[in-house]
């Protein structure tokens, strides 16, 4: 079993300097999920302006694999139109099934999580911070 | 029984998957027994005689293969009974498990006799097993729930007990060892403070009875509950242990077939126990599995396992201990080999899977015990388990791991 494919030198990046890292505090958060097979626990916070999401800040207490995702996906939605986010999104979570994307092109650094789609028991740490991101656009844009 | 000493590589034998290669090369390094253990051949091979040769059903007919059945499954319900120092196999309930034990015991007793400003006490080591059902029972009954903490050392609170331990308390629910901490409970002195306050208890056995003697008339337990598959037997076969009064006393907490007197177009009349608590056909091949795993155990003996796994227990805690950054959670002087972990810097999923990655098994997570967790201050915990085929070459190997995930965790 090679855990390089799934510890990628970028998600390791990701994993030890997070992006849109920030404490949310009780209540802050639009969302707010918690694994419970393993504990896992995200909260997301963002904002709608232009049709763009800003300000976007996640507050996870996960594993190298969850927290990399995190990190990624805050990067890669950040003030992004919603409809390219929502693609994103169907895309990604596309990927982590094992099915081929339909638009890999725009997922970028988001690739070097395909490795994770090899080991099932790890494919909803990837997924959680997309799902609550899909949770926070259901709030934000309905 | 023979006087060489145990030896649990040889023991490894009797075990078909701790023979287990993968394809990677690598060999199985089963620490994850506290989950759930590996079968030995004895097990696998009554498991497998019942379905090839006596598959009739129990209870039910005259013909051969149906008094086989019969036959098998009363005998080891008789096993198991002298295996927990039972006063009589009727006194001995096959269910599926821990869990539905304590489910019987919330609904059948809890539910028909709490009443409402009544207690029930546990502690705040329970697994979620241990600690739903009762959640649920209180507040059916306009009861209370109340918890006896737990110490930094991860024993529990006795002082907190005893003054938790009012007149309204009915039922005191404890586990005999704790699944995160492996603290071993002193049950035979707390069920003597909670009899002398007027409760009734239950002892939850899971995992102790793959690794203690359990006596529940020395005890003097009002209910004991446990799993097969935490103790060498097979998956979806436990035992309740309850006294006879109280068997008398609750409701099933199943109806239906098998488990009747006499049925009339309106109503019906209860079997005796235990047939009234074990309504359909129940898990044969599951029981008659357990009764030779209990057969197996108690040939090993308990007092050479026990001073084995002390032994290795030891070993670990000082191994585990040395190494930089890590925490063990629960030092009980009184303990099983269940050790919880965290390395600092590094979550629970990630050390697992590099442990995987050498092919041995350990849990991440929450282990069932969120208020305990909460308590510790933790999402999620690591954890090594031990049982009799386990030797200091398992602790070896998973101390390399630790080292190794911590290096590639660690290196910039
Ligand atoms: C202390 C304790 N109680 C109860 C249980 C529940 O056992 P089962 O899932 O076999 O019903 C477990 C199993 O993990 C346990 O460790």
């Amino acid at each position: 079993m090679q855990l390089d494919d799934l510890y990628q030198e970028v998600i390791l990046d990701h994993y030890r300097h997070p992006r849109h890292f920030a404490e949310l505090t009780e209540g802050e958060a639009l969302v707010d999920e918690e694994n419970p097979l393993c504990g896992d626990h995200l909260k997301l916070d963002a904002h709608v302006a232009d049709g763009k999401l800003t300000d976007v800040r996640i507050h996870c207490q996960g594993c190298a694999i969850c927290s990399a995702s995190a990190s990624m996906m805050a990067e890669a939605v950040s003030d992004q139109p919603l409809e390219i986010i929502r693609r994103k999104a169907a895309s990604f979570l596309a990927l982590l099934r094992g099915e081929g994307a339909a638009n890999e092109d725009e997922l970028g650094d988001l690739l070097a999580l395909r490795g994770v789609a090899e080991f099932p028991l790890r494919v909803k740490c990837a997924t959680m911070p997309w799902h609550a991101l899909e949770a926070a656009l259901k709030r934000l844009a309905p | 029984m023979s006087a060489q000493p145990f030896d649990p590589r040889a023991r490894r034998a009797d075990f078909p998957a701790l023979g287990r290669v993968f394809s990677d090369g690598r060999r199985l390094v089963y620490l994850d027994n506290a989950a759930t253990t590996q079968k030995p051949r004895a097990v696998l091979a009554a498991t497998r005689r019942y379905y090839e040769e006596s598959a009739g059903n129990v209870h039910r007919a005259v013909h051969r293969l149906a008094a086989e059945a019969t036959g098998l499954y009363e005998d080891a319900r008789q096993k198991i009974a002298t295996f927990i120092g039972a006063p009589s196999p009727k006194t001995v309930v096959f269910t599926h498990g821990a869990t539905e034990g304590i489910n019987i015991v919330a609904h059948g007793w809890a539910r028909k006799f709490l009443q409402p400003g009544d207690a029930v006490l546990t502690t705040a080591m329970e697994h979620h097993s241990n600690f739903i059902p009762w959640q649920q029972a209180v507040s059916a009954r306009g009861a209370t729930l109340r918890l006896a903490p737990v110490l930094d050392d991860g024993t529990l609170d006795r002082d907190a007990f005893r003054r938790l331990l009012t007149p309204e308390v009915k039922l005191v629910a404890l586990t005999h060892a704790s699944n995160v901490l492996g603290t071993i409970n002193p049950v035979a002195e707390l069920i003597r403070e909670a009899h002398a306050a007027g409760a009734r208890v239950l002892v939850d056995g899971a995992q102790s009875a793959p690794h203690l003697p359990l006596d529940v008339a020395a005890l003097d337990a009002d209910f004991l509950v446990f799993s097969g598959h935490k103790m060498l037997g097979p998956t979806g076969i436990g035992v309740l242990f309850a006294k006879p009064e109280m068997l008398d006393a609750m409701d099933p907490l199943l109806t239906g077939g098998e488990m009747i007197s006499r049925v009339w177009d309106d109503h019906a009349t209860w079997a005796e126990p235990p047939q009234k608590f074990e309504a359909g056909t129940p898990h044969i091949a599951g029981a008659i599995g357990l009764g030779a795993a209990v057969d197996y155990l108690a040939h090993l003996g308990h007092a050479a396992l026990r001073q084995h796994e002390q032994k290795l227990t030891a070993y670990a805690l000082e191994q585990l201990g040395a190494l930089p950054g890590l925490k063990i959670f629960g030092r009980a002087p009184e303990r099983l080999g269940v050790i919880s972990f965290a390395l600092e810097g590094l979550h629970p999923h990630d050390i697992a899977q590099f442990c995987d990655r050498d092919g041995i098994a350990i849990r991440a997570g929450h282990m069932c015990a969120q208020p305990l967790l909460r308590r510790l201050g933790v999402p999620a915990v690591s954890r090594a388990s031990f049982h009799l085929y386990n030797d200091t070459d398992d602790v070896d190997a998973l101390v390399a791991s630790l080292l190794a995930v911590r290096k590639f965790f660690h290196a910039t």
